[in-house]
């Protein structure tokens, strides 16, 4: 390590060589650099091969759908003139079916799609999170890593099955995790957490038949429920009170 | 006359001994070697990470013994952490070094297991045995301190669930263990659980012993592994791997010494190395993991005994309030409730908590929206990165040298799957 480098930080050294580019966010010791697809990959090459980075391994990538994002099923503020919402009818993941779930304009929510990247450095002891937002949701594209880091490529072709963001330029980007044959990308928030098909075998068939969902019926029994005094600042303002020796 | 001879293919696993589960590789071969292998995962594929989501954040902890099911609370740390991290709390310190203890426990545990399967993939049947025995006196100290001997849900945001117990479980008198068997069997456990592990402590060296007595200076363990499955260390950077796979190739990088969490930091142990990055040296590397492991929880057992303390942080908003308290108290009630029914919220934000688990780096990328769930759970399963390798690695080899290569990921479905 250079003296340069103990004295700098990694986020000034990412946007002194940068710029614009990157968006760098510091949270907790941990360094968010968000990019635009297109410069993707020359961020990328530059960070493995420049002296100051050498993010020489590629820890992780990963699919997000920002889908429905800070929203809750239960509203803890207003009461209506039946009393408090029980918090049972909300539309959030888990409580719909195949045929009941979201569809058209409760869809069109801006920067849906994202792909994080975790990188490591060795050299450096260093971690960086670079996020790509896709620019058009109905095609969510990222261009591909597998060039610069060959690892890239199961982790690519996982966020493609369970998410569909599109790595342009990977290699073989087949379905990963999910059956044969599979249809839809199951991760994506609008996408039923009991599936769209189940399997049985059938004996008159003689063979193993595919069936719209039956077995199973969506139920969440939790809400979910964002509160504004749920942090722990109140937590510590009682622990300082003592109310449990009072 | 010519002939025309044709690559043809082969279908490995998933109904394999040696498919170490659900792997169905798809292999190209020419002859006895191997042109390409495509592996086709994902026939374990839960969906743990939508799962989590539509669950509160304490109901997915024991989803991740689930994951790596021979390195459990390993799995847990990376969950926990990653959620101690975004509410900004941190567990006392006997809590950490139960912790550290446990992840020892569980390297020592994941790596027999390891060095039995791989053993017995390559012809190997005894250690296998040997392996067990020791796992069995392992897994006692898993049951005793959470009631399960494999899928232990120990680890909590802010502690673990409960202390050490004061007295180790012990044997009963049976038609199959009685007299002098049965005094034998329980000479270990006449105190308290520390006691019982120091006596394992003690005696775990001679056991590691055996196993390389088995396998170290065996001819036929050497011609299976010495050479073969070749990583260089650029190879294994570039692939993304982590654990014994990297250091077997040369490189030092150990999460415990780099970016130490829990009590690692105050912990005496070093990182052994390989020096060719072949199969053998990967061995080597994770027996020797063993004996250090055995070092850590020793000093761990040392200061454990000698420093009691609370195991979990005295905040009511995750933890909850001790039954006593809830007789007498009505906050301490309503904290109970909400707890066990709503959960609580974490604050907005991301993290990504890595722990070195036995067969690399497990990580967990957890983004909150501050409800009483997770936004998003992504792990990262160092089996995953491993495995995708295989192609690179393994063609040019022969057939039965891919047994060998799936034997040194130390590939477990519950994590490549998830």
């Amino acid at each position: 390590m250079t003296d340069t480098q103990k004295t700098t930080s990694l986020a000034e050294r990412l946007a002194a060589r940068f710029g614009d580019t990157l968006k760098i966010s510091v949270v907790r010791n941990e360094t968010t650099a968000e990019l635009a697809a297109a410069d993707l990959l020359a961020v990328a090459t530059a960070l493995r091969d420049e002296p100051g980075f050498r993010f020489s391994e590629l820890v992780d990538v990963c699919g997000v759908d920002y889908l429905g994002y800070g929203q809750t099923e239960w509203d803890t503020t207003d009461v209506t003139s039946t009393g408090f919402s029980r918090g049972v009818e909300g539309e959030a993941m888990g409580r719909f079916d195949w045929a009941d779930r979201p569809r058209g304009a409760s869809l069109d929510q801006p920067r849906r799609f994202a792909a994080v990247i975790h990188l490591l450095s060795i050299e450096h002891n260093r971690r960086l999170r670079l996020r790509v937002f896709c620019a058009d949701d109905s095609l969510p594209l990222v261009p591909s890593l597998t060039g610069i880091w060959p690892g890239a490529n199961w982790f690519e072709r996982e966020a493609f099955d369970l998410y569909g963001i599109i790595f342009d330029g990977h290699p073989d980007l087949r379905r990963i995790l999910t059956d044969y044959g599979f249809v839809g990308h199951p991760f994506r928030k609008d996408f039923p957490l009991i599936g769209n098909v189940e399997v049985r075998y059938d004996p008159e068939q003689k063979r193993v038949v595919y069936e719209p969902v039956t077995s199973v019926v969506p139920r969440v029994l939790v809400p979910r429920v964002i509160r504004d005094d749920a942090d722990l600042m109140q937590a510590k303002a009682e622990a300082a009170d003592d109310w449990r020796r009072n | 006359m010519a002939q025309e001879i044709r690559n043809y293919t082969m279908n490995f696993g998933p109904q394999h001994p040696a498919a170490h589960g659900v792997l169905r590789l798809v292999l190209e071969m020419d002859g006895e070697t191997i042109v390409r292998a495509d592996p086709h995962i994902g026939l374990l594929h839960r969906g743990t990470e939508k799962l989590a989501e539509s669950k509160p954040f304490n109901q997915s902890i024991g989803y991740m013994d689930r994951l790596d099911y021979v390195s459990m609370m390993c799995n847990e740390h990376a969950y926990v952490r990653a959620i101690e991290t975004l509410l900004g709390i941190e567990a006392p310190e006997r809590a950490q070094y139960i912790r550290t203890m446990f992840d020892e426990i569980t390297r020592i545990l994941n790596h027999l297991m390891w060095i039995g399967s791989n053993a017995l993939d390559l012809g190997a049947m005894a250690v296998f045995l040997y392996a067990f025995r020791e796992r069995e006196e392992l897994m006692d100290v898993y049951e005793a301190v959470s009631g399960a001997r494999m899928h232990a849900t120990y680890y909590r945001p802010g502690g673990v669930y409960r202390d050490l117990p004061a007295q180790m479980s012990q044997y009963r008198e049976s038609p199959w263990h009685k007299g002098k068997d049965l005094k034998r069997l329980n000479s270990w456990r006449e105190g308290s659980m520390l006691d019982y592990l120091e006596a394992f402590t003690d005696d775990f060296p001679t056991k590691v012993d055996e196993y390389e007595e088995l396998l170290t200076t065996n001819r036929i363990w050497k011609q299976r592994t010495v050479d073969i499955g070749v990583i260089s260390p650029e190879q294994a950077q570039a692939w993304g791997m982590t654990g014994a796979m990297i250091r077997g190739s040369g490189i030092a990088w150990d999460l415990r010494k780099k970016q130490p969490y829990a009590k690692y930091a105050e912990m005496d142990f070093d990182i052994p190395v390989g020096v060719n990055g072949d199969c053998y040296d990967r061995y080597l590397v994770r027996v020797e993991e063993m004996r250090q492991s055995n070092r850590i929880i020793k000093q761990c057992v040392k200061w454990l005994k000698a420093n009691p303390g609370p195991v979990m942080v005295d905040n009511y908003k995750v933890a909850p309030p001790k039954r006593e308290e809830m007789k007498e108290s009505m906050e301490a009630l309503i904290h109970h409730f909400k707890l066990f029914t709503e959960g609580y919220g974490v604050p907005a934000g991301e993290t990504y908590a890595a722990v070195e688990a036995p067969k690399g780096e497990f990580g967990c990328y957890l983004v909150s929206d501050g409800a009483n769930k997770p936004f998003r759970v992504h792990l990262r399963a160092p089996g995953f990165a491993h495995l995708s390798s295989i192609d690179t690695i393994v063609s040019g080899h022969m057939l039965a040298d891919v047994v060998a290569m799936i034997g040194t990921y130390d590939l477990v479905f519950g994590e490549v799957d998830r």
